[in-house]
């Protein structure tokens, strides 16, 4: 008798006691979440708001569609890092030498491949004679993106190339959305706005993004875009039968609370020695030119994002990135073969959201960093150049260091 | 870790110190045939009325953790489950089972049907009835089970408990080498939910829609069949299947899109050998899905799980007759997309595996107190370095 009752005592407090028999959670580092420090209690409750929302997949009942590309943020942007390569998004249009046509009657300029039930996808028409393809980026860190004063990104542009260097940065000027609400340090050129999110920096905030995520890549409208996105070629009005707006303000606000929200990636192995020697490599052979490392934000309304230094590695401008990266795809203030430089932090742990392998650039198409590399042109010639004539021992150092952000 | 891991081995061997002999394990478990599982509880043999009311219940605590993450320790009434019975007549019974999930979270008739038999070889069922799709779906009693949680397979591949407005027949033949279990009904069926859910892929259990009970979403009725052998020496082997169109392609007369059918393929197996009990189930579904949609909600999509439970104990134990102290493991895995990637052919993820080990102990076989450990392997749909859940479940449950 007392021999069972000790082993069901024994067994349960066993199970009881053996919170280390669940798993461990990760090293922060080691993950792409979290909050920004010094977030209030209120602000970190919003933020979980916010990734709910992230990671909710719409259905048909939610007002999915009728066409779109994906069901949720969380399956593009994975894990909040870069996305694979199958969750890709396609722009495409008509460039008539003098002018460019997005075919917004033939479904331009984004392809919504997928459709709900019973409704007719969009594909490609037949004069698309131009066609790129994103990948998603990574959306850790934004915050301190948006929270950047417009006057210090103008201080890292060099649009004449004065200082000689071969590097021409430039802010990408373009048209804000009806939306939106400048803040103080947001300066207006003819009417105009840096844009500073998206692979052409052709939106000017994380909203802008938000809600064209949510109606041109899941067919979510919204209290700022209450028009359903549809096949043009099987009729609009036609297919989506919930009303909108689909989602509310609220919603809305919530995902951009939680873009804002994200913390930067942290680092892994800083005082490695050779991460060392590779960032200062980086910064002799010209890549901080454009991957700039520091910056300081401006004063926020939110106070953890306020005057705080973070560290990017991208100048947030635009660069002639040569012919090999020429999309043929003006999009926004940006011509076809300028990128806005994208920030390189968490590059190392973009193995571990594109489903263990590495896809580069744009469009994924590098598979590793010294192939990302081989596709830097334009601008970045002299620097890639400089890049391929180090040594093995110094291109890995290099590489190291990057795989360390 | 490792000390815990010790200690929890450690706790575990006075089990072993209990190995003695111990009577046969068989009455037990009564649970093997699905056919009869939903008149094989005790209340209704306690009556000497020809209605006799029962039920179950079933209460858990939780601790789970996913990657450190956890909303810690909680519990739950799971299930509260009414069971009516009337023998009408020697060969006509009605059956029902109303059931509370999690307090009145939801509330559903899970059963209400009515058997005729015609013959022992032939009975006629109508009425809100579980389709025989593997072990799990018509044989769900929380109390029958020595695990808290169902099957992975038998929950996120077959749709337990799926419940369906269907009519049909079953019986059985028996001879000198075992019984021959048939099932073969007409039901409303699953329906578009399926797809282009919030699961954000193929599910079968998204198909459910209060509205099955009232009419059919598209006028042509699911099929559902099973046929299983069963005798002393090997237990029960089954194969069932369930399938039909179940998307919504005509409304009000009208054809608003094409027809896309739904097929479930299971084997199950429930058997013992000597005093190891042994149960498992294969699931197979394939699905059509609108063009374009393939990749994302996968058109072919399996779940197996193999359960293993054998005695430490059987005797008088706190005053309870034939109580019985056993151990079980359970391994199961589920492929929710079975498909390759459109731009390299590489394989989707969307995996699930896990492991499960607890004990359980029955003071009555229709009673349970149960602990378990369960660790699972979760691999998203772009094949990511896995997501590890594990957690503890202490439940009890048992029939009233
Ligand atoms: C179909 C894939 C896809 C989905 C779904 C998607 N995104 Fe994106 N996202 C992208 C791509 C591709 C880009 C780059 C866009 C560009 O270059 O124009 C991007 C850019 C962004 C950016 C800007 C990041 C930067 O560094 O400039 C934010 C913020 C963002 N997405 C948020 C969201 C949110 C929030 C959702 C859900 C409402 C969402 N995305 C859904 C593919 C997706
Ligand atoms: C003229 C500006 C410029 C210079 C100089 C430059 N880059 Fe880049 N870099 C870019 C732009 C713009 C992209 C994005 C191109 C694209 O997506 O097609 C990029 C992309 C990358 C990427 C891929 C990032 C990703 O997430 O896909 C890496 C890695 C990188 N650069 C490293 C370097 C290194 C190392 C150097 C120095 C040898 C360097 N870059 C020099 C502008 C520059």
């Amino acid at each position: 008798m007392l021999k069972y009752i000790s082993l069901l005592l024994i067994t349960a407090i066993a199970l009881v006691s053996c919170s280390k028999l669940v798993p461990p959670e990760p090293a922060p580092e080691e993950v792409l979440a979290g909050t920004v420090p010094g977030l209030t209690q209120a602000q970190e409750k919003e933020h979980l708001v916010g990734d709910a929302f992230f990671g909710k997949v719409f259905g048909t009942a939610d007002g999915l569609g009728p066409v779109f590309v994906q069901t949720t943020c969380s399956n593009c942007h994975v894990g909040n890092g870069k996305g694979h390569p199958s969750t890709m998004v396609t722009r495409f249009g008509n460039n008539q030498g003098s002018a460019f046509d997005y075919l917004n009657n033939k479904g331009g300029a984004q392809l919504q491949p997928r459709a709900i039930a019973g409704y007719v996808p969009e594909y490609l028409p037949s004069e698309a004679n131009v066609i790129t393809r994103r990948l998603a980026p990574i959306v850790m860190g934004l915050g301190y993106i948006a929270a950047l004063s417009d006057q210090s990104i103008l201080a890292n542009a060099d649009s004449a190339d004065l200082n000689g260097d071969g590097i021409s940065g430039r802010p990408c000027y373009v048209d804000p959305s009806s939306f939106f609400i400048p803040q103080s340090f947001h300066i207006p050129n003819n009417g105009k706005y840096i844009g500073r999110f998206g692979k052409k920096a052709e939106k000017v905030t994380l909203l802008d993004q938000v809600v064209f995520a949510l109606k041109q890549d899941i067919g979510i409208t919204s209290d700022f875009d209450p028009q359903d996105i549809f096949n043009p070629l099987s009729g609009n009005f036609t297919g989506d039968q919930v009303a909108d707006p689909e989602v509310s303000s609220y919603v809305v606000n919530s995902l951009v609370f939680y873009m804002r929200t994200l913390k930067a990636p942290e680092r892994r192995n800083a005082e490695d020695p050779d991460v060392k020697e590779g960032e200062k490599l980086f910064g002799q052979i010209g890549c901080e030119s454009c991957h700039k490392p520091d910056h300081v934000t401006a004063v926020s309304d939110i106070e953890a994002l306020s005057n705080k230094t973070f560290h990017p590695f991208s100048d947030f401008l635009l660069h002639d990135m040569g012919p090999a990266l020429d999309d043929g795809y003006p999009e926004g203030g940006a011509a076809s073969n300028e990128w806005r430089t994208p920030a390189l932090w968490g590059l190392g742990l973009a193995e571990t959201t594109q489903g263990g392998k590495m896809f580069l650039l744009h469009d994924g198409r590098a598979t590793g960093i010294e192939q990302a590399l081989s596709f830097h042109g334009g601008e970045s010639q002299n620097a890639r150049n400089a890049f391929f004539t180090l040594s093995e021992t110094q291109r890995k150092q290099v590489i190291k260091f990057l795989m360390s952000l | 870790m490792k000390k815990t891991l010790l200690y929890f081995v450690y706790s575990l061997l006075p089990t072993a110190y209990c190995l003695l002999p111990t009577s046969s394990y068989s009455q037990q478990d009564s649970s093997s045939s699905s056919q009869n599982a939903i008149y094989n509880r005790p209340f209704i043999s306690l009556g000497k009325t020809n209605t006799a009311v029962g039920g179950y219940l079933e209460g858990n605590t939780n601790y789970f953790s996913e990657d450190g993450v956890t909303e810690g320790f909680s519990m739950e009434l799971r299930r509260f489950n009414i069971f009516l019975y009337s023998r009408i007549h020697e060969r006509i019974k009605f059956i029902s089972e109303l059931e509370f999930e999690h307090g009145t979270e939801e509330i559903a008739l899970e059963t209400a049907l009515l058997d005729f038999e015609f013959h022992p070889a032939f009975n006629l069922r109508a009425g809100i009835l579980l389709p025989q799709i593997g072990l799990v779906n018509a044989n769900h009693d929380s109390p029958k089970w020595d695990f808290v949680e169902r099957p992975i397979s038998s929950t996120a591949i077959i749709p337990t408990t799926l419940s369906e407005v269907g009519v049909g027949f079953h019986g059985k033949f028996f001879s000198n080498a075992g019984t021959v279990a048939y099932d073969v009904y007409l039901m409303n069926g699953l329906q578009d939910g399926i797809i282009l859910n919030e699961e954000g892929r193929t599910h079968l259990a998204s198909g459910k829609n209060p509205e099955m009970f009232g009419e059919d979403n598209n006028g042509v009725p699911m099929f559902n069949a099973r046929l299983a052998f069963s005798n002393s020496k090997l237990g029960e082997i089954g194969l069932s299947w369930y399938g039909g169109v179940y998307n919504s392609f005509r409304l009000d007369g009208v054809e608003v899109d094409a027809k896309r059918k739904l097929s479930l393929t299971a084997f199950d197996l429930s058997t013992a050998i000597r005093k190891l009990k042994i149960q498992g189930e294969l699931a197979f579904v394939k699905i059509q899905v609108p063009e374009g949609l393939e990749e994302l909600y996968g058109t072919n999509q399996y779940g197996a799980f193999l359960e293993l439970g054998h005695p430490i104990l059987k005797k008088k134990m706190l005053g309870f007759e034939d109580a019985q102290l056993s151990v079980h493991l359970r391994a199961e895995k589920a492929d929710f997309n079975q498909g390759t990637f459109v731009f390299d052919g590489s394989k989707i993820g969307d995996e699930v595996s896990a492991l499960s080990f607890g004990l359980s102990w029955r003071p009555l076989a229709g009673s349970v107190i149960r602990a378990n450990y369960r660790y699972h392997w979760i691999y998203d749909f772009f094949g990511n370095p896995p997501a590890h859940l594990g957690g503890i479940q202490v439940g009890i449950a048992t029939y009233f």
